[in-house]
């Protein structure tokens, strides 16, 4: 199937997620029928603009698939798109593959306690992939992808004024390898320098995310929040520290690789989908972990 | 100000799911439904601009079962003027359709100021009836907002993304839908309760069209494997690191 893969870039580099979109992209290609992946991005202001020049390209080029990255930007993008192709779009999706001429895309639903798959009959099928699933290759080579840049005739009645951008050196939860994430356990707002300091032990890869508790009460941004009204995360390891595990919370980090608690109390729910759990108090076990992580990344 | 506030009616987001005998629903029996808590924030930035212009109308519309009614009303108790109940069996898989749906009929209630959604319903996590919505009435349209000023027909928009907050400028009107952050809803009072009952709730049947989503299955996510209690206190991060390295390889 022939597929078109949409990126992203920041500040004139591709985003990380872009080469993502580039492998679930290529599982399509896979599926037999020629499966060339022409790869665009669109750095215009103009959102409008940028929706108009992809899904001009889009219909021009005969693809078989759109696919996105279900990012902030990818999620506002891919409907504006989708809507111009006269179809709606796969959400999020964790898993793809083809049938025949059609794409089958699986996608968490309920906050991902359930998992819906569904044959995707819009020609083409836009889809848009949830980051962190779809990893290249280890051996894939970023300055591979070459992707063509739109240019966009008139930016619209949308644009970006300006990015505040988070203080330099802070990750954002959904980006991050490895999050270390509080809750109420933790206590008191200024607490939350505990897990600063075992993020920053892992030099760069981590980000301090935050339970909804906390994220209510004040302590720490939005922007911050794991579980069903803040980010749904994959990373590689997460750490819970001091929360509980509510369902909600659950929602957002279950499809982590692996995820390690940290809680005084042994029946915490957190407990349950923890590949590794250490009981006690955080404030002794998080400086101790710290520790070693410096010793390892030393 | 004209403004509609498009909401949904949605499991509550405690409820545990369970997957109905034909795999590709899941079974409604003893789920307790709300508005989808995104629609509230909707909900009350229409209030709040209708307060501030001190004039206009605040219309609910609703793509959802009969039971929907009872969602519609919640949010005339919490002061909207009035309610339309887009009645279907069951909303579409496919989002586009609702789409259609709501677009027609808004289209058929003349112009708006404004017309608000939440970012995103907690069930199927489409992320889209709203964009789509704006596209198919030619409006401008911006996604997850949580900070919004207005002055006349130029608005202001901030919405997060990875690592900041993008600053939109956009012209009115324009369709809107709603993040945590952009306000704190309120909650009904009884008197709002007591009014909420008189004011008008027009229930329109639509037949929506089949979509181009099949669903082939509804499954409950992975399970996790069993995990382990490594060990207690400080004396067990040793042994926590050797199997996030040797056993996870994650370090």
């Amino acid at each position: 199937m022939k597929t078109l893969a949409v990126l992203e870039q920041r500040d004139g580099a591709l985003r990380k997620v872009s080469f993502e979109v580039v492998t679930a992209a290529g599982r399509l290609g896979g599926g037999g029928g020629g499966g060339a992946v022409d790869a665009v991005v669109c750095s215009s202001a103009g959102i409008e603009g940028c929706a108009t020049a992809i899904a001009e390209r889009a219909k021009s080029g005969g693809y078989g698939a759109v696919v996105f990255a279900a990012t902030a930007t990818g999620k506002d993008l891919a409907p504006r798109v989708a809507a111009k192709l006269g179809v709606g779009v796969a959400t999020d999706v964790t898993d793809l593959s083809v049938d025949g001429d059609t794409v089958i895309a699986t996608r968490p639903v309920y906050a991902g306690k359930a998992m819906l798959k569904v044959r995707v009959l819009g020609k083409p099928a836009v889809i848009s992939v949830r980051p962190s699933v779809f990893m290249p290759p280890p051996d894939a080579k970023a300055s591979q992808v070459k992707p063509e840049s739109l240019s966009v005739a008139s930016p619209g009645r949308v644009v970006v004024r300006e990015i505040k951008a988070a203080p330099a050196g802070t990750l954002d939860v959904a980006e991050a390898q490895v999050i270390i994430s509080g809750g109420r356990g933790l206590k008191d707002p200024a607490n939350f320098k505990v897990l600063e300091e075992l993020a920053r032990a892992f030099g760069g890869k981590a980000a301090v995310g935050a339970s909804r508790a906390v994220v209510d009460a004040g302590w720490r941004a939005h922007a911050d929040q794991v579980g069903q009204t803040g980010k749904t995360v994959s990373p590689s390891l997460y750490i819970a520290v001091g929360i509980s595990g509510a369902i909600q919370h659950l929602a957002g980090m279950r499809t982590s690789k692996v995820i390690v608690a940290i809680n005084k109390d042994k029946d915490a729910p957190i407990f349950k989908v923890a590949d590794y759990g250490v009981v006690g108090d955080l404030f002794e076990i998080v400086p101790k972990l710290t520790e070693e992580i410096r010793k390892l990344h030393g | 100000m004209k403004i509609a506030v498009c909401i949904k009616r949605v499991p509550d987001s405690e409820t545990r799911v369970k997957i109905s005998a034909d795999g590709k629903s899941i079974d409604e029996a003893g789920v307790k439904f709300i508005m989808n808590p995104y629609d509230e924030f909707a909900v009350e930035e229409a209030l709040r601009r209708k307060e501030k212009a001190g004039t206009g109308e605040v219309t609910v519309f609703c793509l959802g079962p009969a039971a929907a009614q009872e969602t519609i009303r919640t949010a005339l108790a919490t002061g909207a003027d009035r309610g339309v109940l887009l009645q279907v069996d069951k909303p579409p898989t496919d989002p586009f359709e609702a789409a259609k749906l709501i677009a027609a009929e808004l289209k058929a209630g003349g112009t708006w100021d404004l017309i608000l959604f939440g970012r995103m319903a907690i069930d199927d996590y489409n992320t889209q009836v709203g964009t789509l919505v704006a596209e198919l009435l030619g409006l401008p349209c911006v996604t997850a907002v949580s900070h919004l000023d207005i002055d006349g027909t130029k608005g202001v928009a901030e919405r997060e993304i990875e690592g900041g907050i993008e600053v939109v400028d956009f012209s009115l009107p324009a369709v809107l839908t709603t993040d945590k952050g952009l306000n704190e809803p309120r909650y009904p009072a009884l008197k709002g309760i007591m009014a909420a009952k008189k004011k008008p709730l027009e229930v329109k049947p639509v037949q929506p069209g089949g979509g181009a989503f099949e669903v082939v299955a509804l499954t409950p996510p992975p399970e996790r494997k069993e995990g382990r209690i490594v060990g207690e206190g400080a004396g067990a991060v040793g042994e926590l690191v050797r199997l996030l390295r040797e056993e996870a390889k994650v370090l």
